[in-house]
Parts: structure tokens; C-alpha cells; sequence
């Protein structure tokens, strides 16, 4: 398999500030790549550092074997999707769509072909003769899509896309990203800060914090196996058990996660922990409530069907869960 | 809603509003209207005849079309400068950021601050310390000081509003500089240019004070006017001549009014 991103410890420093610290990852070719992170997180430099809008101040990159130090912009087979869109307000679709083959001197009937197609691919096709301005959000958005993929590029950057739509319409993209990135079979690297929409759509995600890449893995080991606190608490709030609670049950690491859904309100059944505590908080969430259990100190949180019943504050309960559900992590 | 809002204006207002525009416009109709004037030596009110000779006096005089070339001549010269400068100045100071950033822009919008009168003394001494001779280039050195300012805050106005990203998506693209600053950059910013322009080439063409201090033995045509002023001489040529100056200025900077009202729109239609 060709390895379409590698990092090698690059790091990018702005003053004082590590934006990028030490990150080594591998991007392989065809595959969709989402890194991960709250704001500040680093993850956005490092897209910029692939796209060529910033150079490492150490450590070496490389894009399909070549090295990318160095390497202007607009002489890399990468290309993006702004988190703006920053399409081009004086020209129309068709001219933004045209605009990167118009750079390379591709003749005109040519390129309003191409365009015309990538208008199709993203279903704008009698679009091409307004203006920006005229567009929705979720229709610029696929105009930005079209006019990076008309230049086929190896990879392509996403720099938050869906960030500005609501959530009908992210839910529906989020989809034809995927559909679109399986047919075309394009590297995609995808910037989020939404765990959600990296879980869903992500092949490997890289989860970011401050510069550096707290885990990397598969979207499954990453929700069900936080390595380390952060992890557990920004992808899909974990509970993450004290020393203490590890020690009571049997566990001898500084602590572990347990996610809200694997825990229940009942007595143990066979082979299953359980803990006693009381109801410290509820709260409706649509399919489920979510149930704050107070056991010594410690605020479990219970993911509860919403067909259950909720016990009333104050009220002691026993919650129980697999020995398996519970993960064993690498920080206190 | 609109016609509302007018009416509720008081009368007393109307009547200050209307008296405030015609302190300010009245005189210059009288300039159009000595214009014609069959009395040569004075201002007398009522002129006591109407004649149009006076166009045709104007037209053969030989000292007002040298000013004229002369003014017509500085002006582009130095337009054309400024927007090479101020152009520039306005893209470092506000897609990049610098040590000294804001003391330069500062620095940049000082000249039309000033008032004219340290500009020009201030070019004047430069000029006989480093023995630059005064010429026709002193003439537009000075005026460029100014025009420069003019094209800088359109500039600068107009490249605030185009998202940084503009650029880096051209270049992620495959454009590189030149092709971004010839197919994105200039579009955005061409109307702003062209308004600035026009307003640096009305500000030179009426100017004085900086004239004075840096001019020669040529005079533009503010200054001819101004001496014709003092010596009389066929006086209502030299309103023949103010009345073609306030058409020649007025023209651009409606045109620059309306270009920097409709680049509003345009500039404004992606966000």
C-alpha cells in the first residue's frame, strides 16, 4: 500500500507557542483520514502544513514519496476545501469550478467540459452561471467541493467543511463525502472538531491536543479504547475511573474508562462489576436520559433507554457493567 | 415607513438644511455666471450683459493651455505613481503582519493630515538641501505625497474585505503569485482603484499650497488662476477656466462616488 501522507516528527512552532509538536503519522493512499481536536489543537496546521500554506520548523514531510518542504502551494498534487469555502466572488461557478485548469492553461472548451462534469458530480448542474453570492451554504460548499476535485488531485484537504451547515444538511453530506470519496478513491484528510462526524465517516482518526496526537486508530478502537484521559473525555465523554475505584475493582492501572452506554442500573448479573451509589443527576437527551450516579466522590455517568424508568434523586442504586467494557489507560 | 420619516423632519430644519447648502453653492453658480459677463474689470452684480466671447478668449490664450497641460500632466504623473505605491503599501499593511505595522500606516496616511502648508515647506527645504532644482518632477514628487494617501485607504478598505483565504485557495489552485494577483487580487480590488485614482487626480489638479512651495517657474492651473486673480487681465476668462476646473474635478469624483457604491455590492455578494 503507497503511503499518500507521512509525517516524520514535524513539528511547527509559532514563537513560543508548539502548534505542531513532534507528530508522526502515515496517511495511507485511498484512505479517509480524519484528525480530531478542539480548537487550538493543532489539527489545522497540520492540513495547512500538507497543503504547503505553512513550512514544518522541524522534522521532514513527504506527499506520495516526494518531499514537500519547500514545495510552493500551487506546486502540490493536494488540494482543499476551505473552512470558509473561499470561493471567488467576482467570477461565476463555472469560472470558480475552471479556475485551477484556467491557471494551468487548459483551453477553454476543455475546462467548461471538466467544470461542467465536477458541477454534475456534486448534483449543481445547471449552476454554473451564478454568482457565489446567490448560493446557499450547503451549495457552496459543494461548489468548493467540485472546483478541488476538478483538478484531481491525490489528496484532498477538508478544513472543517461541514462546520457551517445545520444538522440536517451535515448529516446528509457527511454521507455523499463518503459515497464520493469511496468512488472517486481519493485520499481524503478531514479536519473536525465534531467527534461525531469523524466517528462516522473516518477510516483512522488521529485525535488531536495541544500539537501533539493523543491517539491514532480506528474509529471503534477509539470511542471503545481511550488510551489516555483526553481521549476518553473529548471523544463521546467517557467516564474515567480514579486509582481508587480501578483498585476496588481489581483493576491495577491509574485509571480506566468506562463509556455511559455499557453501564446499566441493576443488580450484576453473572460475571458483571457493579458499583453502589446514588443518583446525583438526570437529564433528557431524546433517546436516552442521562443518569449521573454519585459512588463515593466519583460521577459516573449512565447512558439509560429512554423507555426505562428514572430513579429519583437521591435515591441509591447499583450499576453494573462488563469487566470488558472497562478500559484500562495509559495517564491518571 | 420612508415618506414618514421625512415628514416628521421640522420645518426649521428643512429651512437651516436648505440655507447651509446654498452658502455653499450659491458662490459657485456665481462663478459660472461671471463666466459670461460683458464687464471685464469688475465683479458688478447684476452683470450688466450675458456674452459667450469669453470661451473663445479663454481658448486662445496661450498661458492657459500651458497651465492646463501642465496641471493635466502633474496630476496623471502622480496618480499614476500613487497607485503603483499606494497599491503596494496597502497590500503589505493589511495581508501581512510586520514589526511596526501600525506605525507605518500611520505614517503612510500622515501627508493628508498635515496640513498642506508643512507638507510643502517641509519638501521645500528637502528639496534645496539635497539641490534637487525646482522642476516640473519636484512638482509631482509633492503631489504624489498626498495622492498616495488616497489610493492607500481605498486600497486598504477594499483588501481588509477580502478574505485571506481568497489568496491561499488561488494558490492551492495551481496559481501562482502573478496569476493570483492577476485573476483574483486585481478584480476585487480594481474598482477601489480606480475611485482612489480619480479622487488623487481631482486632489492634484486643484492643489496650491504643496504647488507653491515646490514649483518652479511653472504654474499649474490653480496657481495661474490665483496670479490672474491679483492682475487682472480679461477677469472673466479666469471664470471661464475655474468653471472647466469644477467640471474636470467634479466629474471623477462622482464617478469614484458611484464605482466605491456599486464595489460595495459586488465585494460583499460571496460572504
Amino acid at each position: 500500500m503507497t503511503t499518500a501522507v507521512l509525517f516524520d516528527n514535524v513539528s511547527r512552532h509559532f514563537g513560543a507557542v508548539r502548534a505542531v509538536d513532534r507528530v508522526n503519522l502515515s496517511i495511507a493512499e485511498g484512505e479517509f483520514f480524519a484528525m480530531l481536536g478542539p480548537s487550538g489543537s493543532g489539527k489545522t496546521t497540520c492540513l495547512r502544513l500538507m497543503a504547503g500554506f505553512e513550512q514544518p520548523t522541524a522534522g521532514h514531510i513527504e506527499i506520495f514519496g516526494e518531499t514537500a518542504e519547500g514545495v510552493p502551494p500551487y506546486r502540490r498534487s493536494v488540494n482543499t476545501v476551505f473552512q470558509d469555502y473561499a470561493l471567488f466572488p467576482h467570477l461565476s461557478i463555472l469560472d470558480n469550478v475552471a479556475y485551477g485548469l484556467m491557471v494551468k492553461g487548459i483551453g477553454r472548451e476543455e475546462r467548461r467540459k471538466a467544470a461542467e462534469d465536477a458541477l454534475a458530480m456534486v448534483k449543481l448542474p445547471s449552476y454554473g452561471a451564478r454568482r457565489p453570492g446567490q448560493l446557499s451554504g450547503g451549495q457552496r460548499q459543494r461548489v468548493a467541493l467540485a472546483r478541488a476535485l476538478v483538478n484531481k488531485p491525490k489528496v484532498l484537504l477538508l478544513d472543517e467543511p461541514l462546520g457551517a451547515l445545520d444538522l440536517k444538511l451535515r448529516e446528509q453530506m457527511q454521507e455523499e463525502l463518503k459515497s464520493l470519496q469511496k468512488s472517486l478513491g481519493i485520499t481524503f484528510v478531514f479536519v473536525t472538531h465534531d467527534q461525531g462526524e469523524a466517528l462516522s465517516m473516518a477510516d483512522r482518526i488521529a485525535v488531536f491536543n495541544e500539537g501533539r496526537i493523543q491517539q491514532l486508530g480506528r474509529p471503534e478502537d477509539v470511542y471503545n479504547r481511550p488510551t489516555t484521559r483526553f481521549v476518553a473525555d473529548f471523544v463521546g465523554s467517557s467516564n474515567v475511573l480514579s486509582a481508587k475505584l480501578c483498585q476496588r475493582l481489581g483493576l491495577k492501572t491509574a485509571s480506566a474508562s468506562l463509556r455511559p452506554e455499557s453501564v446499566a442500573i441493576a443488580p450484576a448479573a453473572d460475571g458483571a462489576l457493579s458499583l453502589s451509589g446514588v443518583v446525583a443527576g438526570r437529564s433528557f437527551l431524546g433517546a436516552t436520559n442521562r443518569i449521573v450516579v454519585d459512588v463515593d466522590g466519583n460521577r459516573i455517568a449512565v447512558a439509560s433507554p429512554a423507555a426505562q424508568s428514572v430513579p429519583a434523586m437521591g435515591t441509591p442504586v447499583t450499576i453494573s457493567f462488563a469487566a470488558r467494557d472497562l478500559h484500562p489507560m495509559e495517564d491518571a | 415607513m420612508r415618506s414618514e420619516k421625512i415628514n416628521r423632519v421640522p420645518l426649521g430644519l428643512k429651512i437651516a438644511a436648505a440655507a447651509g447648502l446654498a452658502f455653499m453653492h450659491l458662490p459657485i453658480l456665481l462663478i459660472f455666471l461671471y463666466a459670461f459677463t460683458t464687464e471685464e474689470k469688475t465683479y458688478q452684480f447684476p452683470p450688466p450683459g450675458l456674452t459667450t466671447q469669453w470661451f473663445a478668449v479663454a481658448w486662445n490664450r496661450p498661458d492657459v493651455w500651458a497651465a492646463l497641460t501642465l496641471s493635466v500632466k502633474v496630476a496623471a504623473i502622480a496618480t499614476a505613481a500613487a497607485l503603483v505605491l499606494g497599491t503596494l503599501c496597502a497590500a503589505a499593511v493589511s495581508q501581512t503582519r510586520f514589526f511596526g505595522r501600525e506605525t507605518v500606516s500611520l505614517l503612510i496616511i500622515l501627508p493628508i493630515a498635515l496640513p498642506g502648508i508643512i507638507t510643502g515647506i517641509a519638501l521645500r527645504s528637502a528639496f534645496s538641501i539635497a539641490d534637487i532644482p525646482f522642476s516640473f518632477w519636484t512638482i509631482v514628487l509633492g503631489h504624489a505625497t498626498f495622492c498616495i494617501v488616497v489610493v492607500y485607504n481605498n486600497a486598504v478598505a477594499r483588501f481588509r474585505r477580502i478574505s485571506g483565504s481568497l489568496v491561499e485557495a488561488s494558490m492551492d489552485l495551481g496559481a501562482d503569485g502573478f496569476q493570483t494577483f492577476r485573476y483574483v487580487i486585481l478584480p476585487n480590488i480594481g474598482t477601489a482603484l480606480l475611485a482612489g485614482g480619480m479622487l488623487a487626480f481631482a486632489l492634484s489638479f486643484d492643489e496650491v499650497i504643496v504647488t507653491t512651495f515646490t514649483a518652479g517657474q511653472q504654474s499649474t492651473l490653480p496657481i495661474w488662476m490665483l496670479e490672474e486673480l491679483i492682475r487682472p487681465r480679461q477677469r472673466p476668462v479666469t471664470n471661464v477656466v475655474a468653471m472647466i476646473v469644477v467640471i474636470v474635478t467634479f466629474l471623477p469624483i462622482l464617478g469614484a462616488y458611484y464605482l466605491t457604491r456599486d464595489g460595495d455590492q459586488i465585494a460583499g455578494a460571496g460572504k
